[in-house]
């Protein structure tokens, strides 16, 4: 288990308070301009040799990222975004961030913007987290009055500004440049990239966007230094990760551990089991619901990090551990993960707007035993068709769940579905047969 | 993509009141020159926290005219987005996480108090004129589930009989408290916290 001195925050079930005060016992703003002091390079370059990598999802690495963004502001200045839309399934980490660790996001963001010479960051906040954003504004505006961010923020020189931004409750601004969408006051659209944004982003200017998580854990990674960071974990899965763990387990927590770490570790220790014992579990969702689900087997053995969900065929995504026991009925799980994805499709690209329904409707026959024997393939084929034939990587998430419960669990399905194809059985149904073969027939 | 229905009775005219005129622009200026359109969605806010929870059709154009750009537009993120509410809700506006974190630990049990206490159906206000509720996707407190976020506020770690003394406080005009209703402070693990144990509550 990872030694709590090692833990990047402390304050994560808020035992100390928000306040910049306890923010700064903690460590927060300590001589932030000597960060400064070393330049941009070495921001990147530790950042590089920490080998931190993006904690919304798709891990990529930060440094290579940040390096992305021009090394000198042309006639268009650079903004720095960040997301804080938090809505895959299973996840919650960034809400608490934000509600008791504000200054490690705002110094994150100070140091992040220096090393992409931004002198704008906007913080898309999720319209539900209200509360959440509300505590950030309060953390922002004491930072304002401390002169800690602003013009000549810490005493470094360098100009700084936050503004947050609240969505509406579209799970697709999530998706970069949808999010960019939606802060230019469109509706939340994904872009087709390239241009990628760290050369073409808001308003058309260069745009570095970074989830909470990656930005918060920034500062203490300066102080300490990208060799620590990357001594724990294992090679190109480094750190430390918050991850969620919901759904069936006896005390569902939010907990800061290396990566690598057993999956059957959190679970039993820190969630307190499985409901019904460990035997009684069903399947694990490792990393919020756009991840293909893992049947026990490989949970009993799994380690928690980019990598190895990858060998495992899915991903740590979010790190949202959603536990499914016995008791429930597993294909409507994911029935229901379909509707959410139904729901939640922007509509821009056929395949996902239509296929998402699909999907949805034919799990919800499984569900029921309405389906025929046939129609496992058939949806198999259809989240085939979805995946990679849409602008976002939306079409990938929505299928790659359906994906793995067929993988896994197919048995299940044609257990229950027992129906021959309605064509066979129902002869005199006219509708139903091809009106061809009724007229050979009559002829 | 939400299914959006747009209230038949609409209100002639709408305009900011002058605290809310105060707060509108000020969040133009949190945007570049010239890229005021970035502020219509909190415009959007403005205008449904001042009428009542919901968006008329003349708000949007009203702020269509605000921030210089065509009507349609300012439609087209009002009706895209599923927090706008476009016809008229209750005074307390439930909304119920049925997505499968929350679906596991038994929040269509919720959804049943719902339908049993508030209105038979889905975006219905109550007999008492006070609520309606709503099944919503992911609330993002999945540690917490199930939970049910009223108005605002989150209210968390809910069980049936829980639920229930929630609903009738509201209807007895009290406030109940939101947060955890197991005695939780945030989302750490209850009773067996293993983790940062040198901190003042462990």
């Amino acid at each position: 288990m990872l030694k709590d001195e090692d833990r990047i925050f402390q304050n994560l079930y808020n035992d100390y308070g928000a306040e910049l005060d306890s923010a700064k016992k903690r460590g927060d703003w300590l001589e932030t301009i000597e960060i400064f002091n070393k330049g941009r390079n070495w921001i990147i370059e530790e950042i590089k040799t920490s080998q931190l990598r993006g904690r919304g999802g798709a891990g990529f690495p930060t440094g290579l990222k940040w390096s992305f963004a021009p090394k000198e502001v042309g006639l268009k200045p650079h903004y720095l975004v960040i997301n804080a839309d938090e809505s895959e399934p299973g996840t919650c980490k960034d809400r608490d961030i934000l509600r008791f660790e504000p200054h490690k996001l705002i110094e994150g963001c100070l140091i992040a913007s220096y090393a992409v010479n931004a002198h704008t960051c906007y913080i898309y906040i999720r319209g539900e987290y209200f509360k959440e954003g509300q505590k950030l504004q309060k953390a922002i505006d004491e930072a304002y009055s401390n002169g800690l961010i602003g013009k000549n923020a810490s005493s470094t020189g360098w100009d700084f500004d936050i503004f947050i931004h609240y969505g509406a409750g579209a799970y697709i601004c999530g998706e970069e440049t949808a999010l960019l969408e939606s802060l230019e006051g469109n509706k939340g659209q994904p872009r087709l990239k390239p241009p990628f944004p760290a050369l073409i982003g808001l308003y058309g200017c260069p745009t570095i966007i970074n989830n909470v998580e990656t930005i918060a854990v920034v500062p203490t990674i300066l102080r300490r230094g990208g060799k620590w960071f990357s001594s724990l974990g294992r090679e190109k899965n480094t750190g430390t990760k918050i991850f969620c763990i919901s759904g069936n387990v006896n005390n569902p927590c939010n907990v800061e551990e290396e990566m690598g770490v057993p999956l059957k570790d959190l679970i039993e220790k820190h969630a307190g089991g499985v409901v019904g014992g460990w035997d009684n579990l069903k399947a694990v969702i490792p990393g919020g619901s756009s991840m293909p689900l893992l049947p026990k087997d490989v949970c009993d053995t799994i380690k928690m990090d980019f990598d190895a969900c990858v060998e495992n065929k899915t991903g740590l995504g979010t790190a949202g551990i959603v536990v499914i026991n016995k008791d429930q009925d597993i294909i409507k799980c994911m029935a229901r993960i379909a509707r959410f994805y139904k729901h939640e499709s922007c509509g821009q690209c056929t395949p996902c707007r239509e296929g998402s329904g699909w999907m949805w409707r034919m799990l919800e026959r499984m569900a029921k035993g309405e389906a025929t024997r046939d129609e496992v393939d058939m949806l198999m084929d259809v989240t085939k068709q979805i995946e990679g034939h849409t602008i976002c990587a939306f079409g990938e998430g929505s299928s790659w769940p359906v994906q793995g419960l067929i993988r896994n669990f197919k048995d299940e399905i044609l257990e229950r579905n027992k129906y021959d194809p309605l064509i066979q059985r129902k002869k005199e149904v006219p509708y139903l047969v091809d009106q061809h073969i009724l007229e050979k027939e009559n002829a | 993509m939400s299914l959006k229905k747009v209230s038949k009775n609409q209100p002639d005219n709408f305009e900011f009141d002058s605290k809310n005129l105060k707060e509108a622009e000020k969040i133009i200026t949190n945007y570049p020159k010239g890229k005021q359109k970035s502020a219509v969605m909190a415009l959007l806010y403005i205008a449904q926290k001042q009428n009542n929870n919901w968006i008329p059709l003349s708000a949007m154009k009203y702020i269509a005219k605000m921030l210089d750009m065509p009507y349609i537009k300012v439609y087209e993120v009002a009706t895209f987005y599923s927090m706008y509410n476009l016809t008229p809700v209750g005074d307390y506006f439930f909304q119920v996480c049925t997505t499968t974190p929350c679906m596991i630990r038994g929040a269509y049990k919720l959804v049943d108090v719902c339908k049993k206490k508030i209105s038979e159906n889905e975006s219905e206000i109550s007999k008492n004129g006070k609520s309606s509720w709503m099944e919503v996707e992911c609330l993002g407190a999945c540690v917490n589930s199930p939970m049910v976020q009223i108005n605002d506020d989150y209210f968390e770690d809910l069980d049936e009989e829980k639920f229930t003394k929630i609903i009738d406080q509201i209807d007895k005009n009290q406030r109940p408290k939101p947060g955890s209703y197991r005695g939780r402070l945030s989302s750490e693990p209850e009773n067996i916290r293993k983790t940062l144990l040198s901190n003042k509550h462990a």
